[in-house]
């Protein structure tokens, strides 16, 4: 029973589930309580024990069924027809039981091996039970990925004792064609029966892992250098990415103010009543508000990559009370609105729309922002600027940025290149560099998201 | 130790609640079982109106404990679910004490000999005669028991979330100056939540997770059939009916079970005893809370009212 459900652990934290091990004890004392034969209140209690949430029960549920339809029963599944079972693992020692079972098969003439006689016998329950044996003795369950699959079914082949239906095969092509033929079929119907079961272990250990990788790559991946179907994977990586960022950061907007009691000004405001204190003053938690003013380069060169650059903002605005945000190519205009009051691709299109794949010109649209928005930089702002700092051989403006950079707290620089293309052609990126606090390469996701979840960390 | 035995099966659970007029589905009365089996508390969500606050009430009932009900809001801190100094009846008392401080002090002739006289008297002020328990300390407290309601966690802040882990997973609280204070008798505890905010994973791994959708159809009718004993058999059967198909519409607050039996209510004191298209287009204002929903329901009403009534009279 414990082995059935410590598979079963398994098989949930492949469908997504996080089962920790203190949940697995949970379920464990929960379950020893209300025993294993009723289904329907064995389900109802792993749900209740290991889910943590709506959509967890789904996929728990999902799994339960898929898992107790097809169970792999432990050794003890030999019970039934003990002496195809056994004798079918026996060749490869899977089992311990049954190395020289009787041989009472039937039709098959003694010479061939077990698996050729089961097969030719066509006991279906003889060959269940040997699949399931093999499936123990090849650790199906410990199947992670898509890519291992091959494996897994040559190395359960091997444990149903394929090499010696091979030898037999190859003697009864001269003794008996007709019996050759039939057990060739056969073979290719456990072939099918073998790389359905691995597929469906597949589907129950390994989901989580196969998509973690898959992202794992997606993460580490170039922006501007993806194919068109993995943009759709991209974007919704990134929205996954500013769930939570969202998740950690936004703490409530309106929170308790009242800290401990000041006994100073409590004495003091009871002064009048010869100190005995009828009113309690409180002393007040001071909190920085967070300030934001972030600049995106949505110019051709940054084209693929503004997008995601648009994306994290519009996070940032979701996680953020005091964003401003800035879009420019050519010119600067202010996209807070656009980015508070719609959904991200509505507000990306329309913004795309409005300065959109244009040349950059940097010194220009700096002398937008500070001709009309230098008073949103105060002392407690961190400026963000995303781009490549390419300016098209215009003049760079590094004076407006070194004000911006006076006037703020911090001034953060997110650069989709790498270091190595700082300074070539017409990146300015050395000349503006000094009046950054901080200058980051930001070239995938994962750079994006840790360089975001700094620079929101760093006001909680 | 506990004075309330655990109940000996999941019929047993549903048979106590059915008895104060829950009627329990299958999960729930699991949710219970277990949850007094292994000592967790229940984490229950789902929408507004299905019975998740009721389910608290009709333990407590059922049990005959006390409930403590300790609603959540925006800002709810420590002092106001937990427990507070009376900062005030403290400095009363030392006012008050002012006349008695010359006694107290009166062999000391040094200024350290007299602090160190102060120091033993102290720990007096911060000792249990000044704490002021709020409900969660009251629940710990209760020497028989209680069921603790913590309604609506979502709608609190995510620190007080971490301010009730402790209590959640070892039924005590440790107050700085005084030590830690264990339950006298385990509450029962049930959070309930709307979904309105993600809870943490620390807290949701110390309860047990029980989801209350809308019921079946057939629990939905004996809900009925235990809430208003006046409904008719048919009345019931088709206003379950009428109300499921509502469900199905895109609606901004779908009915809930509260609001069908509201409605039971009402057409059982308008005397009718099966549903009719005016007396729904009249009541469907019970049903439905915003005049959006009333409008988009309407045009659909004759059609479900006749779906509903041939289910009643068949099914």
């Amino acid at each position: 029973m414990r082995e059935e459900l410590h598979r079963f652990f398994r098989a949930a934290r492949g469908a997504g589930v996080r089962v920790s091990p203190a949940e697995s004890i949970d379920a464990m004392r929960a379950v020893a309580d209300v025993g294993f034969s009723d289904r329907t209140t064995l389900r109802d209690t792993l749900l209740l024990t290991l889910a943590k949430s709506q959509e967890e029960k789904q996929a728990l549920g999902d799994c339960f069924d898929l898992f107790f339809s097809h169970p792999e029963p432990p050794p003890a599944a030999e019970d039934e027809s003990e002496t195809d079972s056994s004798g079918s693992a026996a060749d490869n020692a899977a089992s311990p039981s049954g190395a020289g079972a009787p041989q009472d098969g039937g039709s098959a003439p003694p010479e061939l091996g077990n698996l050729a006689q089961m097969l030719l016998s066509q006991d279906r329950s003889a060959v269940a039970a040997a699949l399931a044996g093999a499936a123990n003795a090849a650790e199906l369950s410990n199947i992670r990925y898509f890519t291992q699959r091959g494996l897994f079914q040559t190395r359960m082949m091997d444990a149903l004792g394929v090499g010696r239906l091979r030898d037999d095969l190859d003697a009864l092509k001269s003794a008996n064609p007709t019996e050759a033929e039939r057990l060739a079929a056969a073979l290719d119907g456990l072939r099918d029966a073998v790389r359905e079961r691995v597929s469906q272990a597949l589907l129950l250990y390994g989901r989580e892992e196969t998509e973690n990788l898959r992202h794992e790559i997606l993460r580490n991946a170039p922006l501007a250098r993806l194919e068109r179907r993995q943009v759709a994977q991209m974007k919704a990586l990134i929205r996954a990415i500013a769930r939570r960022l969202r998740e950690r950061y936004s703490k409530p907007r309106k929170r308790q103010r009242r800290g401990h009691l000041d006994v100073r000004r409590t004495m003091r405001r009871n002064a009048a009543w010869g100190g005995i204190p009828f009113l309690t003053a409180w002393k007040r938690r001071h909190r920085d508000r967070p300030k934001i003013v972030a600049l995106c380069d949505v110019s051709g060169s940054v084209a693929q990559v503004s997008d995601f650059f648009l994306l994290l903002i519009h996070s940032l605005h979701e996680v953020v009370d005091d964003v401003r945000s800035f879009a420019f190519s050519g010119h600067l205009i202010e996209v807070s609105d656009i980015l508070d009051k719609q959904e991200p691709e509505a507000a990306m299109r329309e913004i795309m729309a409005k300065v959109g794949f244009g040349s950059s010109d940097y010194g220009n649209s700096l002398a937008d922002f500070e001709k009309r928005w230098l008073r949103a930089v105060t002392p407690k702002t961190t400026v963000i600027v995303l781009g490549d700092a390419r300016t098209n051989k215009l003049d760079p403006r590094t004076d407006i940025l070194r004000t911006i950079s006076e006037r703020a707290k911090r001034v953060v620089w997110l650069n989709p290149e790498g270091r190595m293309g700082w300074g070539w052609g017409d990146s300015e990126m050395f000349r503006y560099a000094p009046f950054c606090n901080t200058v980051r390469q930001c070239a995938t996701a994962k750079q994006l998201e840790r360089a975001v979840s700094d620079i929101v960390a760093a006001y909680q | 130790m506990t004075t309330h035995l655990p109940t000996s099966s999941i019929d047993a659970v549903t048979a106590g609640l059915a008895s104060v007029g829950y009627i329990a589905s299958r999960q729930i009365a699991t949710a219970v079982y277990l949850a007094e089996k292994i000592e967790k508390p229940i984490l229950v969500e789902g929408p507004a109106g299905v019975g998740k606050t009721e389910l608290a009430k009709a333990l407590a009932a059922w049990r005959g404990l006390r409930m403590i009900r300790m609603q959540c809001y925006e800002g709810l801190d420590e002092a106001k679910a937990l427990y507070e100094w009376k900062y005030a009846k403290q400095l009363l008392y030392t006012q008050i004490l002012k006349d008695k401080l010359g006694e107290v002090l009166g062999g000391a002739e040094t200024l350290a000999g007299a602090l160190d006289r102060l120091h033993d008297f102290g720990d007096v002020f911060f000792s249990k005669e000044f704490v002021e328990p709020r409900p969660l300390l009251q629940a710990l407290e209760q020497p028989n028991g209680c069921v603790l309601l913590v309604d609506e966690i979502d709608k609190s802040d995510a620190e007080f979330e971490s301010l009730l882990l402790e209590i959640l997973s070892d039924y005590q609280v440790s107050i700085p100056e005084l030590g830690t204070i264990r339950a006298v008798v385990k509450p029962l505890v049930l959070l309930t939540s709307n979904g309105e905010r993600d809870l943490s994973d620390a807290l949701k791994r110390r309860c047990l997770h029980l989801h209350i959708g809308f019921p079946e159809q057939k629990l939905e009718e004996r809900i009925v059939e235990s809430r208003v004993p006046g409904a008719s058999e048919t009345l019931r059967r088709q206003l379950v009916g009428f109300i499921n198909q509502v469900r199905a519409l895109d609606l901004k607050k779908l009915p809930s079970v509260s609001e069908t039996i509201d409605w039971a209510r009402v057409l059982v004191l308008l005397q009718s005893t099966e549903l009719d298209h005016e007396t729904v287009k009249d009541t469907l204002n019970v049903l439905l809370k915003y005049e959006a929903d009333i409008e988009t329901a309407t045009p659909q009403v004759a059609g479900f009212v006749a779906k509903a009534g041939r289910a009643g009279t068949f099914g």
